[in-house]
């Protein structure tokens, strides 16, 4: 689970161009969008092709989007949940 | 009505950010494509801000916050912007992932950046400026028209200044693009010596040029834009001339109250017997200089003419580097452009 | 300055006809242009409706003169001004200072497309030239201008979805300075891979025809199409042979400045757009008539248009409908078509139904037309254009 975390926090910095920020300055917990990293609707739908394209997980349903995208740890509990075999 | 330009911001490849104008050490390149000298853009932009912006929206954006810094104001009453080719690199971004995923994966960061309108959109977004916020993308004609609507905007007093800039940016595959259809020189020693040897073809450049227009005086203004033309496709030497004339006679004023003509000449030989016979005839008595071995030629390169213009007429003189024995007490300017033969344009500016 | 500016020539293609009478005619038997994609080879073909002109190229081409190989943008733009052009019936008076000012949003990228493989294969000789000559907007617009012999000032205004609404209102205020006489204004735009792909990023496509202002909307539906009004002096006005349609009373352009592609959720923008358009005409918000929506059918923009609506208008609701329900969203050609529509809805005195409504929006204290009225008193009409950056435009109709 940690290795996953530091990997997302990777993809996230480089998916959406995050210059300013480095992976340790993202908390696990740290809520990724408005007032955590500010992120918006645009970077979440980024974020569904960079699940799909590192991890082979399509979000079908639009209301999950914010279950899922709403910090580092949940990202990694869905991706975890949804591996493909 | 007097329109006077109060603030300029320039990013070309000269360097011309936050210079009132040209600097005595010119940037020469061995190439056919010039490329812009970008600043460090964290100093202009907020840098949470930056992460989505492409180079074409990063010189746009950076080139309007220094002109507005310069002029002292927050928030500009209208954003008017020209570019012929919009945002290339983002277009180019999306098409090819698009082609090369065929149409699987995409994301929409730069479908959304892509549009025409990002930098207005962007400066807008930035300043939150509710204003009137328009963007021309008329090959040529681009700049000028956005000029055109500035113009009229600060004569119906709706607003009391205007924020406008002309941006084009090449990237590798409008480059590759471009050079295919023969537009280009293949040698070139120095774009300083661009004129020297006349041959077939020009070389690419690129820029932001922004200004900030106002109705009313300052005590920092550069010079006063007194009018713009366009016209299209003319179909010989003599239409040219005759909208000239008329241009300066709207202005009730000749060839002999122009101090300084500025003119397009790319260095491509058959576009330049327009300047070679114009320079015969009507503009025969006039000192006479041109611009674009400075900033490569692009479609709206005049935006990069007027900042020099504007500069000129602030100074009062003709910068060494542009002109070897240099001429003073330069206090009314004639800019004439026209791109690839096609859009003539005319823009005139004099001593406020 | 203070001179009106009146519209003597209207013309029309989109997805519901290629002319005024065809495209009356739909909208009448309330027959909307969504429809699985036929001209374009792309993945989604059998997922999206999109509204399609029903004419290929080569149609387009035969009755426009213009080559069947350059951009379907051209092609549907021609076939709307020259439409325009001789309704108005001012190409016989001559000495006239003619303006063409068009709008759209990705120029011929149709053609680009086709261009694209071939070059990213072989950037050296690989795709045909002639696909990528005319990739600029304003190529687009002066393949038009060339067809129609128009000359003395020629541009385009590219602000996405308010494109055209915005080179509507530029070419009413080059007449008003005098700087022209007659000016054909509007836009066109055709589907492309591109910008299906680019809203499909988005997930702001709905996968059956739109349903605007319903509480239960999907997303908007991509259309392709032009429209062009024609524009003419108060003085030329008076010698043309046919009454003109009505007047552009009012315009405005406001930015929202909150996200690139997002509308503020007080509809910030698009409630100032409106607020000075009114304000230019001295009208009150009770005298407009009908609301031509910018209505897209998104989430997004149908509750930030619709909270704008209730700020300016509440409690005096004009009729209101998206005609985006027949025509799908036509981009940069949205403004001009919708001009279209209400010039036509002044002139015959009808309202067009906003189709598919079936369950009104909670947040909302009112509920579009879903019949067409005829024998309406119809004296002003607001036309809302929303576009990406935030661009928002109101036009203003009003009676001649």
């Amino acid at each position: 689970m940690d290795k996953l975390m530091a990997d997302l926090k990777k993809q996230i910095i480089s998916q959406l161009n995050l210059q300013h920020i480095t992976p340790e300055q993202i908390g696990n917990d740290q809520p990724l969008f408005v007032e955590g990293l500010g992120l918006d609707s645009i970077d979440a739908l980024e974020l569904i092709v960079l699940l799909q394209q590192q991890y082979n997980i399509k979000i079908n349903n639009a209301e999950e989007g914010p279950k899922v995208f709403s910090s580092v740890r949940s990202m990694a509990e869905y991706i975890t949940a949804n591996q493909p075999a | 009505m007097k329109l006077y330009i109060q603030a300029t911001g320039n990013i070309s490849p000269q360097n011309t950010l936050g210079q009132p104008t040209l600097p005595a050490n010119l940037s020469e390149y061995n190439t056919n494509r010039l490329y812009s000298i970008e600043p460090d853009y964290s100093k202009l932009i907020d840098v949470k801000l930056i992460r989505r912006m492409s180079r074409i929206i990063k010189m746009g954006v950076a080139a309007a916050l220094q002109c507005l810094q310069e002029a002292g104001v927050e928030n500009p009453d209208a954003i008017i912007t020209g570019t012929a080719y919009g945002c290339l690199e983002d277009t180019g971004v999306f098409l090819q992932k698009m082609v090369q995923n065929k149409e699987e994966m995409l994301t929409p960061t730069a479908f959304i950046q892509s549009t025409h309108n990002t930098i207005g959109a962007q400066i807008a977004l930035l300043l939150k400026c509710h204003g009137y916020n328009n963007t021309f993308v008329h090959r040529g004609f681009s700049f000028e028209s956005a000029l055109l609507d500035a113009i009229m905007l600060l004569e119906e007093k709706t607003v009391s200044n205007v924020l406008i800039g002309g941006v084009d940016e090449i990237t590798d595959f409008s480059f590759g693009i471009t050079s295919r259809f023969g537009l280009f020189k293949k040698n070139i020693n120095s774009n300083l010596n661009l004129f020297d040897t006349p041959s077939k073809g020009t070389i690419a450049g690129e820029g932001a040029a922004f200004f900030l227009l106002n109705n009313h005086p300052s005590q920092k203004d550069y010079a006063l834009l007194d009018g713009v033309s366009t016209f299209y496709k003319p179909i010989d030497l003599e239409e040219t001339e005759h909208h000239i004339q008329s241009f300066l006679s709207e202005q009730s004023i000749s060839m002999n109250d122009i101090d300084l003509v500025l003119c397009g000449r790319n260095g491509d030989s058959i576009g330049d017997k327009v300047y070679d016979d114009l320079n015969e005839r009507l503009f025969e008595q006039s000192l006479i200089t041109n611009y674009k071995h400075l900033c490569g030629d692009y479609p709206t390169s005049t935006a990069f003419a007027l900042w020099l213009a504007a500069g000129i007429i602030k100074s009062g003189s003709v910068p060494e580097a542009l002109m070897k024995a240099p001429k003073n007490d330069i206090k009314r300017i004639l800019i004439y452009n026209h791109y690839q033969k096609i859009h003539h344009s005319l823009m005139l500016v004099s001593t406020c | 300055m203070s001179e009106n500016v009146y519209i003597a020539g209207i013309g029309v293609i989109s997805a519901i006809g290629s002319n005024i009478a065809e495209t009356l005619q739909a909208l009448e038997n309330h027959r909307a242009g969504m429809g699985a994609i036929t001209t374009l080879d792309t993945i989604h073909r059998e997922r999206l409706p999109v509204a399609e002109v029903k004419f290929n190229n080569e149609i387009l081409a035969k009755l426009t003169g213009l080559p069947a190989t350059v951009s379907r943008t051209a092609l549907l733009s021609m076939m709307a001004a020259q439409e325009a052009w001789e309704d108005a019936g001012v190409n016989e008076l001559t000495g006239l200072r003619t303006g063409f000012i068009s709008a759209n949003t990705v120029g011929g990228m149709d053609k680009t497309e086709d261009f694209f493989s071939g070059f990213l294969e072989n950037p050296q000789n690989g795709g045909r030239l002639r696909d990528v000559v005319h990739h600029e907007c304003g190529s687009v617009t002066e393949l038009v201008a060339d067809r129609l012999g128009i000359k003395h000032l020629v541009t385009t205004v590219s602000t996405a979805c308010s494109s055209s609404a915005n080179s509507i209102f530029f070419g009413a205020r080059l007449i008003k300075h005098n700087k022209l006489d007659v000016v054909i204004a509007g836009g066109a735009d055709a589907i492309t891979k591109f910008t299906i792909n680019g809203f499909n990023t988005l997930q702001i496509l709905d996968e059956q025809p739109c349903t605007p202002f319903d509480e239960h909307r999907k997303g908007l539906n991509l259309g392709e199409g032009a429209g062009y009004i024609v524009l003419v002096s108060e003085k030329l006005a008076k010698k043309l042979p046919k009454d003109c349609y009505c007047r552009l009373s009012g315009y405005s352009n406001a930015n929202d400045a909150h996200h690139q592609t997002a509308s503020s959720p007080d509809g910030k923008g698009s409630y100032l757009a409106m607020k000075n358009a009114l304000k230019q005409t001295g009208l009150q918000p009770s005298d407009i008539d009908y609301i031509n929506l910018h209505g897209t059918g998104t989430a997004n923009n149908d509750i930030s248009e619709g909270i704008a609506i209730q700020r300016l208008f509440d409690p005096h609701y004009p009729k209101m409908s998206s005609t985006k329900s027949f025509t799908g969203h036509t981009l940069g050609a949205s403004g001009g078509i919708e001009a279209v529509f209400a010039a036509l809805a002044i002139k015959h005195g009808i309202i067009y139904p906003n189709l598919r409504l079936t369950t009104k929006m909670e947040a909302l204290p009112f509920t579009p037309e879903k019949f067409f009225l005829k024998n309406q008193q119809v004296r002003h009409v607001l036309s809302n254009s929303f576009g990406f950056g935030g661009n928002c435009s109101s036009l203003i109709f009003s009676t001649a």
